[in-house]
Parts: structure tokens; C-alpha cells; sequence
């Protein structure tokens, strides 16, 4: 089963990811319809595959008269943009406490990764419900959400990797040579972790990807009329009986982009870390 | 003993943390009267809650009476059911740990099971067949799947319910669907435990002893090697409430995860505490047991 390796991975990857980027920057010419136009006259119809479906309206539409296919087309981009814009937060919060974690030492380290394993008993579930409660859900509070709830892992992997490189010759060599702590963490620590990185990043965007739909479809996320996969797949589990397309159609695009991402990450791991690959 | 003690004194600050949090948010947001009251309140009543609050006091004050009420199990009273929310609360909670025990275990089962099965033919169709299984699993967003199993198994065949509380029946799809949700990383984690612990020296003396391939896996790899499953179910405890929040809501199942959901609709702050604090409280706990069970399977443990 050699052939299945990680260029294998990759290529499947990268041709799902870059489909649904492309659809999602290109959304608004893309999208046949005006994915917000309501039409009661149009509700409920099937995908043009079924009886009645027909071409102006490929994947049907939904309870509204909306054009289902234009629907899932935008909501590409608020998962996409979503998923991202969290990894960014969680991966920056993360990655400076580690650094400081592990190139300052003694207390601060204490304090930070104390803190780290305390807030990885905490649910993140919890955390998002408090304050979806307290804030109402919308595009900066998901976010935020989801990034304040990912950042630990960073932390973890950064202070272990920059303790080992503390003493490593090269950064000892720059201490002796008069270079500043900052200089240090930017400049040699920093670049040695980008591999390692990049692979976290990526498998935790397929997650943050579907927490989101997840937070979605729970109603905590984006409010409906939104066009996110998550209010799709909500509003299509009302019509099971009578238009099962909706909610599987959702699921089915929320599937091949979290593939996608799971499989890039996954074949990036076994390239850029092939003796950790068979770990964790 | 040591451990223990040391173990113990750790289960505290997880749950400080959260009131901490909880209090911040609910402080932040301006007057916490407003929120608990909502926009048709007199202003009686907010001038009895302010002071019911202690809102007049200075914040670290009003911190240590929020968390003494917390202490007391006094989360007020809910909006939606006029009753003290802790009841309401521990009275969903038993389902939900019905549910999350179910899916659990067999999550294990299966995700032991299976990963064994990958380290034994590594390389070979199982592995790769179960390993493919597993990444499809971790992509699937666990609200379609239980959708799609009420459409084939409840509206196509009608073998069993919907959604609702009752008999056996109504657990199984449920369960199923949380289970899911956990197997792939138990899956993975099992299969590079075994791959790993079978490349130790004792295995190779075992062998070498004449101990048979099923002897010195059931024997000399699984011990060694189960360490780190149970480690993964105490990392796994958080993603496993998510999951539960997810299933109830799919499957009008009545436990905490769905009240919470509920709650932040109807605006019950007092709920949205109360479950927010037991739940927190619920998977501090299992880590501590998880935390446990792992000292008393590996004795390296108990040493550090």
C-alpha cells in the first residue's frame, strides 16, 4: 500500500483545497443566484438530478426559494475565512507564550504552562457557550472563540522545541556574540519550528473548520439568514422528510473541504517530519 | 501516595479558572442586571437583584460572594422553569452521562480494537483500509453523520426512533454517533502505541523465550502499550462534551448539553451557569480519575 504515501496525500489535498479557495474567492461570480433572494414561489425544489430538478436551479433550493447552490458556495468562504482567521489567533497567542515559556524559564515558565494545563481541562465547548450567551454570536466573537480555544497546543509544542534549542551551539553562539533575547526567539529559534508549524496549523484548521459548522448548526455561530454550511445543514434537518438534499448536500461540501485539509496536513507531516509522522 | 496528594491539589484550579472566566464575561458585558432580567424588567426588580447581587460592592467583593454561591451549589433561579437551576441542571445530567458512557465504551471497543488490528497487518490492506477509514472519520462533521443516520435507519427502514428518551432503541443511534465522533484518534493512538511498545527489548526477550506472536501481543505489548489510550480518553473528555452538546441537540436526547443550548436561546443565565459550572466540575473529576487509573496501570508514574 506504498503507493497511498504522502505525495499521494498532497496532491488530493491540495486539488480539494484549492477547488473550494477558488470557489470561495471567486463566490460572487461563481454563484448563479443572489444567494440572500427570496422567491415562495420556487421552495423545496429538488436537484436537477431528481424528478421535477431543473438547470436553473442545480442543487435545488431550500425552504425560502433560496438557490441552494449559490447558498453553499458563499458559505465556503465564512468557513474558510473562519477556520483560518481562528488558526491565525490561536497560532500567535500560542506560539509567543511558548517562546517566552521556553527561553525565559523559571517562573514565567511555571505560570504559563501551568496555565496551559489548566485551560486544557476546560471544554471548549463551555467557554463558546458562556460567551455566545453573554455576546450574542457573530463573525469577531467565533473567531475569537475558537481561536482563544486552540492556542495551547502551540504553547506545548514550542516550549519543548525551544528549550532544546536554547542549548543547541548556534543560539549559544549568538548569545556570546551579543544578540538580544528578542533578536534570538525571531531570527534562530523561530525559523527552526515553520515545518512543524505549518503541519499543526493545517490539521487544526480542518478542526476549527468543523467546530464552526458545528457552532453553526447549534445556532451559536453566525445567525441565520446566513449563508454558512452549519445554518445550511440546521435548516435541512427541519426538511429531512421532504427535502433530504438540503442537509446532505451541506454536509457532503463540509466534508470535502475538512478531507482536503486532513489529508494535506497529514501528507505535510509525513514529509516535513517523517520520524515523528508514525507518532501522535 | 504522594502522587495522589500532589494530583489532588492540582483539581482546583481548572475549575477557578472557569468561575474566573464565567464572572469576567458576565462583568465585561456592563450591568449583569440587565442580562439576567432582560429588557422588560421594572425597575424594582433590578434595584432588588443589584443588591441580591452584591453589585454595590467593590469587584473583588463581588467575586468571593459569586464564587461562596457557586460553593453552596445557589446559581439562582431559572427564568424558563422558576426553580433553583442546580436541580434542573442535575436532573439532565444523568442522561447525558448515560450517553457519554455509552459512546465512550464503545469508542474504545472499536478504536482499540481496530487499531490493533492496523499494528498487526501494518502496511498491509487492513491497516490501510482502517487507516483511510479513520482521516474519512476525523473530516466528518458529526451532526450530518447522526443525520444521515436517522434518514436511513429511522425514516428509510423505521427500525428505530428518531429522537426522545425511552427504551434501548432510542440509545443506539445516539451512540453510535458520539462514538464515531471519538474513534479515529483512539484508532490512531492505539495503532502507534502497539507499533511502538512491540519494538521494545522485552518483546524481542519474550519471543526469544518462545513465546508465541498472540502470546507476546496479548501479553507483553497490550499491557504496555494501553498507557497512552487512557491517556487519550482524559484528553479527549473535553472534545467528548462537544460532541454531546452536538448529538443531544440532533436527537432531542434531554440531558445538560441540550439545556445549555436551550438556555442561551431563552436568555436563563442562571442555567447557562449552572451547567457551564457542573459539567466543568463532571470532566474535572473524570480527568482526575483518568489521571488515576494511569498511576495504578504504570507504575513509572507514580514514581515521578
Amino acid at each position: 500500500m506504498r503507493w497511498f504515501g504522502p505525495h499521494l496525500k498532497i496532491a488530493i489535498g491540495v486539488a480539494l483545497v484549492a477547488g473550494m479557495a477558488f470557489v470561495a474567492l471567486f463566490a460572487d461570480w461563481l454563484a448563479p443566484h443572489d444567494p440572500y433572494a427570496q422567491n415562495l414561489m420556487l421552495r423545496l425544489r429538488p436537484p436537477v438530478w431528481a424528478d421535477r430538478g431543473s438547470w436553473a436551479y442545480p442543487l435545488g433550493t431550500d425552504n425560502f426559494g433560496r438557490d441552494l447552490l449559490s447558498r453553499l458556495i458563499h458559505g465556503s468562504r465564512l468557513s474558510i475565512a473562519v477556520g483560518m482567521l481562528a488558526m491565525a489567533v490561536a497560532l500567535t497567542i500560542g506560539t509567543a507564550l511558548g517562546l517566552l515559556a521556553g527561553y525565559l524559564g523559571g517562573r514565567v515558565e511555571q505560570v504559563i504552562m501551568r496555565f496551559a494545563d489548566a485551560y486544557q481541562a476546560i471544554p471548549e465547548i463551555l467557554l463558546a457557550i458562556v460567551i455566545v450567551a453573554v455576546f450574542g454570536g457573530g463573525i469577531t466573537v467565533l473567531i475569537l472563540v475558537l481561536g482563544f480555544a486552540g492556542w495551547e497546543t502551540y504553547t506545548r509544542v514550542v516550549f519543548n522545541l525551544t528549550r532544546s534549542l536554547r542549548e543547541r551551539p548556534f543560539v549559544e553562539a549568538a548569545i556570546a556574540s551579543g544578540a538580544g533575547g528578542r533578536y534570538i526567539m525571531a531570527r534562530h529559534i523561530l525559523p527552526q519550528m515553520v515545518p512543524i508549524l505549518t503541519v499543526i496549523a493545517t490539521l487544526q484548521v480542518a478542526q476549527l473548520i468543523l467546530q464552526e459548522t458545528a457552532l453553526s448548526f447549534l445556532g451559536l455561530g453566525l445567525p441565520p439568514p446566513t449563508a454558512t454550511w452549519g445554518n445550511i445543514l440546521a435548516e435541512g434537518r427541519d426538511r429531512l422528510l421532504v427535502a433530504p438534499w438540503i442537509a446532505n448536500l451541506a454536509g457532503g461540501a463540509i466534508i470535502l473541504l475538512v478531507l482536503g485539509v486532513n489529508l494535506l496536513g497529514n501528507g505535510l507531516r509525513e514529509t516535513l517530519d517523517p520520524k515523528r509522522a508514525d507518532r501522535s | 501516595m504522594r502522587y495522589l496528594l500532589r494530583r489532588l491539589l492540582l483539581v482546583p484550579i481548572p475549575l477557578l479558572l472557569v468561575v474566573a472566566f464565567v464572572f469576567v464575561v458576565l462583568r465585561l458585558t456592563g450591568d449583569p442586571v440587565a442580562i439576567y432580567l432582560g429588557l422588560d424588567a421594572t425597575p424594582e426588580q433590578e434595584a432588588l437583584l443589584r443588591a441580591e447581587l452584591h453589585l454595590d460592592e467593590p469587584i473583588p467583593v463581588q467575586f468571593g460572594y459569586f464564587l461562596w454561591d457557586l460553593l453552596q451549589g445557589d446559581f439562582g433561579t431559572s427564568i424558563q422553569f422558576k426553580t433553583a437551576a442546580m436541580d434542573i441542571v442535575f436532573e439532565r445530567l444523568q442522561a447525558t452521562l448515560v450517553l457519554l458512557s455509552l459512546g465512550l465504551t464503545l469508542a474504545i471497543v472499536l478504536g482499540v480494537l481496530a487499531g490493533i488490528a492496523c499494528a498487526v497487518w501494518k502496511d498491509r490492506l487492513p491497516d490501510f483500509a482502517i487507516s483511510i477509514l479513520a482521516v474519512a472519520g476525523q473530516s466528518m462533521p458529526s451532526f450530518w453523520l447522526g443525520i444521515l443516520l436517522i434518514q436511513f435507519f429511522a425514516l428509510e427502514l423505521g427500525w428505530l426512533p428518531t429522537s426522545g428518551r425511552g427504551g434501548w432503541e432510542h440509545l443506539v443511534l445516539p451512540t453510535v454517533t458520539l462514538a464515531t465522533f471519538l474513534v479515529p484518534n483512539f484508532v490512531l493512538v492505539t495503532r502507534i502505541s502497539v507499533l511502538e511498545t512491540t519494538r521494545e527489548q522485552f518483546v524481542t526477550t519474550a519471543r526469544a523465550r518462545g513465546a508465541g506472536a498472540g502470546r507476546a501481543l496479548w501479553l507483553h505489548v497490550l499491557p504496555n502499550a494501553i498507557n497512552p489510550v487512557v491517556s487519550l480518553v482524559g484528553l479527549q473528555l473535553g472534545r467528548l462534551m462537544g460532541g454531546a452538546v452536538v448529538t443531544e441537540t440532533i436527537f432531542a436526547w434531554p440531558g445538560v448539553g441540550r439545556l445549555m443550548v436551550s438556555a442561551i436561546f431563552q436568555r436563563d443565565v442562571p442555567i447557562v451557569i449552572a451547567s457551564v459550572f457542573i459539567v466543568a466540575v463532571t470532566i474535572v473529576v473524570a480527568n482526575l480519575l483518568v489521571d488515576l487509573l494511569q498511576a495504578a496501570i504504570d507504575p513509572r508514574i507514580r514514581m515521578r
